[in-house]
């Protein structure tokens, strides 16, 4: 990313980006206080997220439920459609955001095609626990959330984690309790996270309508070039996301961006260099990381959002293939993928570049031709080398560029510096095959091996 | 940039969770904050298929201790803890650290007082099995198959540094 690209980045905020937030913003405000019982300001919020859509297909949908809500009704039509006009605001304000970055960046996007998706129905039973959970929450909010109502969701999680048709919903709705869970009383809490709770809130009761949204598939086959892992974890799931060129073989599109999420069911005490045990399911990918190697796939399955469904049986690793020489000759041309219409939040904007020759800044900024970039030093995953002072002393990063509350940061994924002249390069997938630092393998070895113990635990006392 | 930045209510991604530390789990395999007590599972010494549940209730510091089949613990009574009360609060502040400890229990203490100490309750019987039975739910996430499905929401979840 050059100083000009930055520059164009940084530049005001797009049209219309603010005045959507805003109107999320009162919304999320009615929603901590309870949907039952609104006050006047809280009322008018709702009533302005309804215009806001007013000339929408959700319009006479919103116009019925603002309406009933004001009354102190709600149902889950009412939930429903409040959460699918948040969603179409955000949505709207992500479209902004990721056309002025594709623009600043000169990067050209697929167009979104739907394809059929796959698959049986999901089980309803399921989904309506989890709407009626929701549908709670909604009523109360979150200052009327305690231990008792935080709760109450234990049951439908643990019927959902038993679907692998509905792990997204599962994983949403364990990681949403657990932090409603350890908030309780929430009234008590110094500062609610309310934007944070009422976008999971949202994305919970859209999926609890349909579970999956992955959408069918086409196949591809090609050379994977890893650019830089990116890792997510609450405490009972771990996601390890690879962002990677994707060079197909004749005649099956254009150089690519893609993603690869491999996940698994943890518990809180597995965290760490520890997560990548479990992922052990996939070796090929895992040395892919550990070694920057490319894999040759053939035959993979890659959705419409570019995501590219891992299958070990179709792949195979490659030649070695350092992440910085990618991110240099094959990220600029390469077409980035459509977003699926779900994914469509500002949250989910986490888009691959490299970034040189900038000066680090006291506050661990970098200034880049003096356009100045923040760097989100919060998001170094403890499962990787990469640490705030690796991130400062560094000379070259590939990151993602990531917007939230208004403002563009940078999440390092992998750092180039100089130490003693000697280059050396760190990436957050190093220790996806163990740790390689000695001072880390030492303190695992203190702490035993949680993994193997649990294990041991589950198979003597699962099997009675 | 820190999570005590300015703007933190209008962020989506943020940590709420306060990290937990990593620890030894062969004594102490399980350790909770949830259904208004500290409670959780601990090996027996002797015997590799034995676990005893054990928890303390906040407020009143009540205790119980007793095998996975309800057989009382011989060494709690009265107001005395047994050693796998003991190895139950030592883990617990190891893994969410005093502070998180005391507050739920709802302990007057400050970092560095004998949490061993202060909690002064008395025997009362607690039903081991359902502690247990979130034991048994716990370890079942282990067994759950990993998965090549994109879970699109773990980005509101990302790993955060760890904490020193």
């Amino acid at each position: 990313m050059q100083a000009v690209q930055l520059a164009e980045l940084l530049a005001q905020s797009p049209p219309g980006v603010a005045e959507a937030v805003e109107v999320v913003a009162g919304f999320d405000a009615a929603l901590a206080g309870g949907l039952a019982r609104l006050g006047p300001r809280h009322t008018e919020a709702v009533n302005a997220l309804a215009a806001a859509v007013g000339a929408s297909p959700l319009g006479t949908a919103l116009a019925d439920a603002s309406a009933k809500v004001a009354g102190g009704a709600i149902g889950v039509p009412e939930m429903t459609a409040l959460a699918g006009a948040r969603a179409a605001l955000l949505g709207a304000a992500h479209d902004a955001l990721l056309a002025r970055l594709d623009g600043a960046l000169g990067r050209s996007r697929a167009v979104w095609e739907e394809r059929p998706a796959e698959g049986e129905p999901v089980p309803a039973n399921l989904l309506a626990a989890a709407r009626s959970w929701l549908r709670e929450l909604a009523i109360a909010g979150w200052l009327g959330v305690d231990e008792g109502l935080a709760s109450a969701a234990e049951q439908a999680v643990e019927a959902l984690w038993g679907e692998p048709r509905l792990r997204r919903l599962a994983v949403l709705l364990d990681g949403m309790a657990a932090e409603l869970r350890v908030s309780s009383p929430v009234a008590t809490m110094d500062r609610v996270p309310e934007r944070r709770w009422a976008d999971l809130w949202t994305r919970a009761v859209l999926l609890s309508h349909s579970g999956g949204w992955t959408g069918g598939t086409a196949t591809v086959s090609g050379r994977l070039l890893p650019l830089g892992v990116d890792v997510h974890e609450h405490g009972t799931a771990v996601q390890a996301q690879l962002h990677a060129v994707l060079e197909p073989a004749d005649g099956d599109g254009p150089v690519r961006l893609v993603r690869v999420a491999v996940s698994a069911a943890k518990v809180d005490t597995i965290v760490g260099p520890e997560v990548w045990k479990l992922l052990s399911a996939y070796p090929t990918l895992l040395a892919a990381l550990a070694e920057h190697r490319s894999v040759n796939v053939a035959g993979m399955r890659l959705t419409a959002g570019g995501d590219l469904l891992w299958d070990e049986e179709r792949a195979e690793a490659g030649e070695p293939a350092d992440p910085f020489a990618t991110a240099r000759v094959r990220l600029p041309d390469a077409e980035a993928p459509a977003v699926a219409p779900l994914d469509r939040h500002p949250v989910h904007i986490a888009e691959p570049v490299l970034v040189e020759g900038y000066k680090v800044k006291r506050e661990g900024t970098f200034d880049l031709g003096g356009q100045i970039l923040a760097v989100d030093l919060d998001r170094l995953p403890p499962g990787g080398p990469l640490t705030e002072r690796l991130v400062t002393a560094s000379t070259a990063c590939i990151g993602l560029l990531r917007w939230d509350a208004g403002r563009w940061s940078l999440q390092p994924l992998a750092v180039q510096s100089a130490v003693k002249k000697q280059p050396v390069a760190a990436h957050n997938g190093d220790w996806a095959l163990g740790p390689t630092d000695p001072k880390v393998v030492k303190a695992q070895v203190r702490s035993g091996d949680p993994v193997a113990v649990l294990t041991e635990r589950a198979g003597r006392l699962l099997r009675k | 940039m820190t999570s005590g930045d300015a703007g933190w209510e209008e962020r989506s991604a943020v940590r709420v969770v306060p990290p937990l530390r990593p620890r030894k789990l062969a004594k102490v395999p399980f350790v909770e904050l949830a259904e208004g007590r500290l409670q959780g599972v601990v090996s027996s010494g002797s015997d590799i298929a034995r676990v005893y549940v054990s928890s303390i209730a906040a407020g009143t510091h009540n205790f119980s201790c007793s095998t996975n089949n309800n057989r009382p613990c011989a060494g709690a009574g009265g107001s005395r803890h047994c050693k796998h009360l003991k190895a139950l609060i030592d883990e617990a502040v190891r893994q969410y650290g005093f502070d998180r400890v005391a507050r739920y229990l709802k302990v007057d203490a400050s970092e560095g007082d004998d949490l061993h100490f202060l909690l002064k309750g008395r025997l009362e019987k607690a039903p081991a099995a359902m502690v247990f039975s979130r034991f048994l739910r716990h370890l079942t996430y282990l067994q759950v198959p990993a998965v090549s499905e994109p879970l699109p929401e773990m980005h509101w979840f990302p790993a955060w540094k760890a904490v020193a």
